[in-house]
């Protein structure tokens, strides 16, 4: 059973279905974060559907871009024998 | 049946008799003695024990109460689960030094004074470092030993803030610290955010945890930190600088996490990351924060163990660390993948999983205070979590590129080890209320509701997105990152630098100079001096000496001991008296 799951992550031929799944699963996310029931809102930005999934992408980029700046361009990746 | 026995002390004293069992006999006892441990932790009464006086001071070898017992808790689960994943190796001494490591961070846990607790502080210290030494490479020696010199400064830095604080209180009790950090209070803390890696101290961590052994590194990943955790909880709380501090480490691991190429360096980046959260959250102090803090520690120590297990059975099985090395493993080690990804679930925060549950209660609590910018930076720190431990680095180890390596499952015990902890990490998702009764304080928070689902569903699910359109981006590329290593390990080749080329120039330079000039004019001074003591000052003297020897002779000779030459003398005296005064006289 763990070998199949596996396999339909690691699998080239289930490709599309993996990318057909992983957007059906980003859709619900973002209906079921519009349709729940908001309780009471601390933020301004709690009270925005699909925030969370803005949010997310936004970090996750920016996380990406801004480390690589700093590794390449603020020199903070050195090559492996730097040290020695 | 006595209500307390020390399961650190069963630990340290239990380590003893490892080195002379063999075979399946000794397999048994080490998982023996954690399984007691447990069941010691389990059985014993909040309380004070082993209260005694020693240099004038009250002594309490240990303090029972809640967060001490929560840490006991799963540092004694822990310390089962390494046992086991750990129960292969053949040689005793890494058994032992894992068994002091652990009792000694049980010894802190339950140390009720400052003196217990510094004890037991540095036997986790020495017990610790000989895991990374076990691993014998030469990068593992001195990472082992930059490991050592940084807690010993730590350590020494925490024992005067222990002896300015006893002074000022004139209590060595150890407990929450009142009235505002000073100096004394601001060097015990220093000690405490060192062993807690919080930046800029943090790059001990990340330097030596990877060069451990492949148990080793298990252990390391749940103990040491945790046990600073613990005394900030205890000592610390609702110190408002934590709570930067924990915001800025979060993210700071994570930045780190992207540049990272060794697996378990991006592991340990992000242990500097989750502990983050622990240590804003005991910045904030609520007891909702606080409760969420220790109980994200708990869940911590469990997934970060699996994480670690996972990362080191592949080290175990091809030999590989490196990311740009590894790729293509899903099909030879499904099981580890399988169990690696609860883990990383775990850590990443998914419904069901233990981080879900204890990592919200932090955010939840920073909301509550009102502080949106720890909330959103927190938030932030979450996408990244995913980002490198439940994305980038299954992903470069697993899948990728499949470099062709040979490998089959690791042994049945490392899988098994890694089994435990996952249904802990799992059981802990599920039926969060067992984990919340064991808290310090009452909980009332409950992580379910379909806001908190769907949001971090939304956040994890996009972050993912992100990731599967910038993929190429995240690249494994073959460097090392620098961190504040950097300034001891350069700083240490500068003045090696400085001793060896300008200074010993300099020191050159002095002797040549004494060598031509300085001795040959010395010595010359010194033959002068001696032609003037010879020629001079002693032919005065001899001459002074021949002078008396001679009036002495002449002398000698008018003493001739005939009493008719002295009646004589004094006759011829007399006359020459007499006519001296009849001259005189007139």
């Amino acid at each position: 059973m763990i070998k199949r799951v596996v396999d339909f992550f690691g699998d080239e031929r289930h490709a599309r279905k993996r990318r057909r799944l992983f957007y059906l699963v980003l859709g619900l996310i973002v209906i079921a974060d519009v349709l729940v029931f908001r309780e009471h809102a601390e933020y301004l930005w709690e009270r925005l559907p699909g925030w969370s999934a803005l949010y997310g992408f936004g970090s996750c980029v920016l996380l990406i871009f801004v480390s690589k700046f700093l590794g390449h361009q603020c020199g903070l990746m050195r090559r492996e024998g730097y040290y020695d | 049946m006595t209500d307390f026995v020390h399961p650190g002390l069963l630990f340290i004293l239990g380590a003893l008799p490892i080195p002379f069992l063999k075979g399946p006999v000794r397999k048994a006892y080490v998982l023996l003695i954690p399984t007691l441990a447990i069941l010691a932790v389990l059985t014993m009464h909040p309380g004070g024990y082993g209260a005694a006086r020693f240099i004038g001071q009250e002594i309490m070898m240990a303090k029972v109460d809640k967060l001490s017992i929560l840490f006991a808790t799963v540092f004694s689960i822990m310390a089962l689960i390494g046992m086991v994943y750990a129960l292969h190796l053949t040689h005793a001494g890494q058994h032992v030094a894992a068994f002091v490591y652990v009792g000694s961070a049980l010894g802190v846990v339950f140390a009720g004074d400052y003196l217990t607790l510094f004890l037991f502080w540095e036997g986790m210290t020495f017990a610790s470092a000989y895991l990374v030494f076990a691993q014998r490479s030469d990068q593992a020696l001195r990472a082992g030993f930059r490991y050592l010199m940084v807690h010993i400064t730590g350590s020494v830095a925490l024992l005067g803030g222990i002896i300015l604080h006893g002074f000022a209180t004139g209590s060595l009790l150890f407990g929450p610290i009142e009235g505002g950090l000073g100096f004394a209070t601001g060097l015990i803390l220093a000690g405490f955010l060192l062993n807690a890696a919080v930046p800029p101290l943090n790059a001990w961590l990340t330097d030596a945890y990877p060069e451990a052994t492949v148990t080793g590194a298990v252990f390391m990943s749940a103990f040491t930190t945790k046990t600073a955790v613990y005394v900030l909880a205890r000592a610390f709380p609702g110190t408002d600088l934590l709570v930067w501090l924990g915001t800025v480490m979060a993210l700071y691991g994570v930045i780190y996490a992207v540049l990272e190429n060794d697996c378990r360096r991006l592991l340990a980046y992000h242990i500097v990351s989750q502990v983050g959260y622990m240590v804003a959250g005991i910045g904030i102090g609520t007891e909702m924060a606080v409760n969420g803090a220790v109980s994200h520690a708990f869940a911590h120590i469990l997934y970060k163990a699996l994480l670690f297990m996972g990362a080191g059975a592949v080290i175990h099985v091809t030999g590989r660390r490196k990311l740009t090395e590894l790729g293509g493993l899903y099909k030879t080690l499904p099981v580890t993948l399988a169990l690696y990804m609860v883990g990383a679930f775990a850590i990443s925060a998914f419904p069901f999983l233990s981080g879900f549950v204890t990592k919200s209660m932090v955010v939840a609590a920073a909301g509550q205070d009102h502080r949106a910018l720890v909330v959103l930076a927190l938030t932030m720190a979450s996408s990244g979590t995913f980002l490198h431990t439940g994305l980038k680095l299954p992903y470069y180890m697993f899948f990728g590129t499949d470099q062709g390596l040979e490998a089959r499952e690791p042994p049945r015990n490392m899988l098994v080890a890694m089994g435990m902890a996952a249904v802990l990490c799992i059981a802990i998702g599920v039926f969060p209320q067992t984990l919340y009764a064991l808290l310090p304080y009452p909980v009332d928070f409950e992580p379910y509701t379909g806001v908190h689902v769907t949001e971090s569903l939304g956040v994890l699910m996009f972050t993912a997105l992100g990731f599967v359109i910038f993929l190429r981006a995240l690249d494994p590329e073959n460097t090392i990152s620098i961190d504040t290593d950097w300034f001891y390990r350069m700083g240490a080749r500068r003045f090696m630098w400085l001793a060896e080329k300008p200074l010993a120039r300099y020191e050159k330079a002095v002797s040549d100079v004494s060598e031509t000039a300085a001795l040959p004019f010395l010595h010359g001074m010194a033959r002068a001096g001696l032609r003037i003591d010879l020629h001079g000052v002693d032919a005065f003297v001899n001459a002074v000496a021949r002078t008396i020897l001679a009036g002495g002779g002449a002398l000698r000779r008018l003493q001739t001991g005939v009493v008719t030459h002295y009646a004589l003398a004094m006759i011829a005296g007399v006359i020459a008296a007499i006519a001296v005064f009849a001259v005189a006289w007139q």
